[in-house]
């Protein structure tokens, strides 16, 4: 177990700047996960601390040394890829212990290495299988199984569940959560999906363009997101946002209220008009149209009978409105 | 039952005409080979009995295995030696160029590659001479050395296996890398044990053309201790009337074995195509 520490990391490409200095710290044995949506440089930070892309400028730090400019194998880190990166012809005893047979590792220590990682992760009768006569949760458990073999400070997750279907991806979160509470090791781990983030880390880094939005628990970020981009990237649907005079008139430049903050109301100040409705069984997402405030997006416990074209009130709680102001948080 | 229409019969028709102009020669020289009548092969020369067998005697392949004048066992055993020399020493560096122009970190990687394949345009009958003068210099005329190593660096096989290493998905390089693998043992271990389909090709390709190679040959033996076959055939033509049935013996003689790696490899190459998922 380590912490992992940028300093004024930098990052271009030629003229672009894809991160333009950033300091963050990685907590020890925690599970950070990096989110943000396409191109905020999530995999770059990952990939800069697995050694496989060179930093610009800054240092990096792993349990305390300086691993800036060390290879990848030198930095007791394990990676887990998106596209599990199997060796398509070896087998999966060899798939998770190659690694270790070219560092001189006695054969009878990886034996019991691969031994312990196949029954950890439920590989045991696949030993002897090659990558391509497993199903794609299979394949992503050997990618875990020869990270978690090497023992390192730190594992790195690089979108691991994007190939995987829905209920695969449901299950192997599950998974990997519990991997994290049984070998307690750091893991940073990537995903541009915000409910991956929110349903295994224990600390989400929210970026965009290179930069730190928001560091925190989960429920830190959804109760008290720092900016609008955070507002509106954590919590599904999606935030509504209320702007000009309306805004002004609840206390900010811009205000949020999340889609499960509203409720139908006959009291309710707002009036609208229903566009869509989607019955989901046990809540009901409905989309509207409220004069003088735009789109909303209600989120209703059950199932509610209305259909497009009524005419609904909306009501809620100052208390869970976010009010921004310059693009940050006004305090409540 | 399955009939063809009028769009397939096109094709159909074309392949046939050309399989026909491969298979004839190869039919007329099996059938020569066969016939140990020398009187009646010269009769024969030009109708359809030369194309179809009529009698069936070892005795042309007998007398070009067992002749003390040209050591056939002798000229074999140099064809083979040279032939699978040069394409184990052709894999190995060839392979081993192309991982680095393909994979490596080198800045003038793309130089190189436009410079190696730029050489595919000068013609080999070029090089000839200055290669058989250097050859003259260094004292290695008439050995089997001469005869493997210039054709062992190969700008189509590199060009083969650069193809092939480039679209190596990125992510097994990274996930090597991070398993402690150094950039050989990436060659050894990863790109290697996947590019059998390549290997496959390059294999048939050289094969034949080592196998096959006259000029240059002809250019550095002397003498039947290093000759390869398809410089020991043309001796036949040397004397004052062309024994047909033993020349044709000898070619078929000279075939098999290509036909043979062929088809082994064939089987081969297939297979790798088949179970080559680069994607774990």
């Amino acid at each position: 177990m380590a912490d992992v520490v940028f300093s004024a990391v930098h990052k271009r490409y030629g003229a672009v700047e894809i991160i333009p200095g950033l300091d963050l710290t990685i907590p020890e044995g925690s599970f950070t996960v990096l989110v943000g949506p396409s191109g905020c440089g999530k995999s770059t930070l990952l990939r800069m601390i697995a050694g496989l892309e060179e930093v610009s400028g800054g240092s990096i730090h792993i349990g305390g040394d300086d691993v800036t400019t060390s290879d990848p194998s030198q930095r007791g880190i394990a990676m887990v890829f998106q596209s599990y990166a199997l060796y398509p012809h070896m087998s999966v005893a060899d798939n998770i212990g190659f690694g270790l047979k070219l560092s001189g590792m006695a054969k009878t220590e990886i034996a019991a290495r691969v031994a312990d990682a196949a029954e950890t992760l439920q590989l045991t009768h696949l030993l002897d299988r090659k990558p391509k006569q497993l199903s794609g949760g299979q394949r992503q458990r050997v990618a875990i199984g020869r990270a978690i073999v090497r023992k390192p400070r730190v594992f790195l997750f690089d979108e691991p569940l994007s190939n995987l279907d829905a209920a695969l991806r449901a299950q192997m979160r599950v998974e990997l959560a519990e991997l994290h509470s049984r070998i307690g090791a750091t893991m940073v781990y990537v995903t541009h999906d915000q409910v991956e983030a929110m349903t295994m880390a224990d600390r989400i880094v929210v970026l965009n363009g290179g930069r730190i939005e928001q560091a925190g628990a989960p429920m830190e970020l959804y109760r008290q997101p720092a900016t609008p981009f955070v507002a509106g990237f954590i919590g599904s649907p999606r935030m509504n946002f209320i702007t000009g005079e309306e805004a002004r008139k609840l206390g900010g430049d811009l205000v949020g209220i999340r889609p499960e903050h509203l409720r139908l109301s006959e009291n309710g100040p707002w009036i609208a008009s229903v566009r869509h409705v989607e019955h989901l069984g046990a809540e009901t997402l409905i989309y509207a149209e409220a004069e003088a405030i735009g789109p909303l997006t209600i989120k209703a416990e059950g199932d509610v009978a209305l259909e497009a074209g009524k005419s609904i009130r909306i009501g809620f709680n100052t208390t869970d409105l976010h009010r921004f102001a310059g693009g940050r948080r006004v305090p409540n | 039952m399955m009939r063809l229409n009028r769009d397939a019969m096109l094709p159909l028709l074309f392949a046939l005409v050309l399989a026909l102009g491969v298979l004839l020669p190869l039919m007329m020289m099996v059938t020569i080979s066969l016939n140990p009548n020398e009187q009646d092969i010269m009769v024969s020369m030009g109708s359809l009995r030369s194309f179809i067998p009529q009698v069936f005697s070892l005795q042309n392949y007998i007398e070009v295995w067992t002749d003390p004048v040209h050591p056939f066992a002798r000229y074999l055993a140099n064809t083979a030696l040279i032939t699978f020399s040069t394409l184990i020493l052709s894999i190995f560096f060839n392979s081993m160029a192309a991982f680095v122009l393909a994979q490596g970190t080198l800045p003038i990687r793309k130089p190189v590659m436009i410079l190696i394949l730029a050489t595919l345009a000068v013609p080999g009958e070029s090089l000839v001479l200055p290669q058989l003068m250097m050859a003259g210099w260094l004292g290695q005329v008439d050995s089997y050395q001469v005869q493997i190593v210039p054709g062992v660096a190969n700008a189509m096989s590199i060009f083969l296996f650069y193809q092939f290493f480039s679209r190596l998905p990125k992510e097994l390089i990274e996930a090597a890398r991070i398993d402690g693998f150094s950039f050989f043992q990436i060659y050894r271990h990863v790109a290697m044990p996947l590019s059998k389909p390549v290997i496959s090709a390059i294999a048939v390709l050289q094969f034949l053309e080592i196998w096959n190679a006259y000029l240059w040959p002809v250019m550095v033996t002397r003498g039947p201790e290093y000759r390869p076959l398809s410089v020991a055939m043309s001796a036949y033509f040397g004397t004052n009337q062309a024994a047909w049935g033993n020349i044709m013996a000898f070619a078929v003689s000279m075939a098999i074995p290509v036909i043979l790696f062929f088809l082994i490899l064939q089987r081969q190459f297939i297979a790798s195509v088949m179970s080559s998922g680069v994607k774990g």
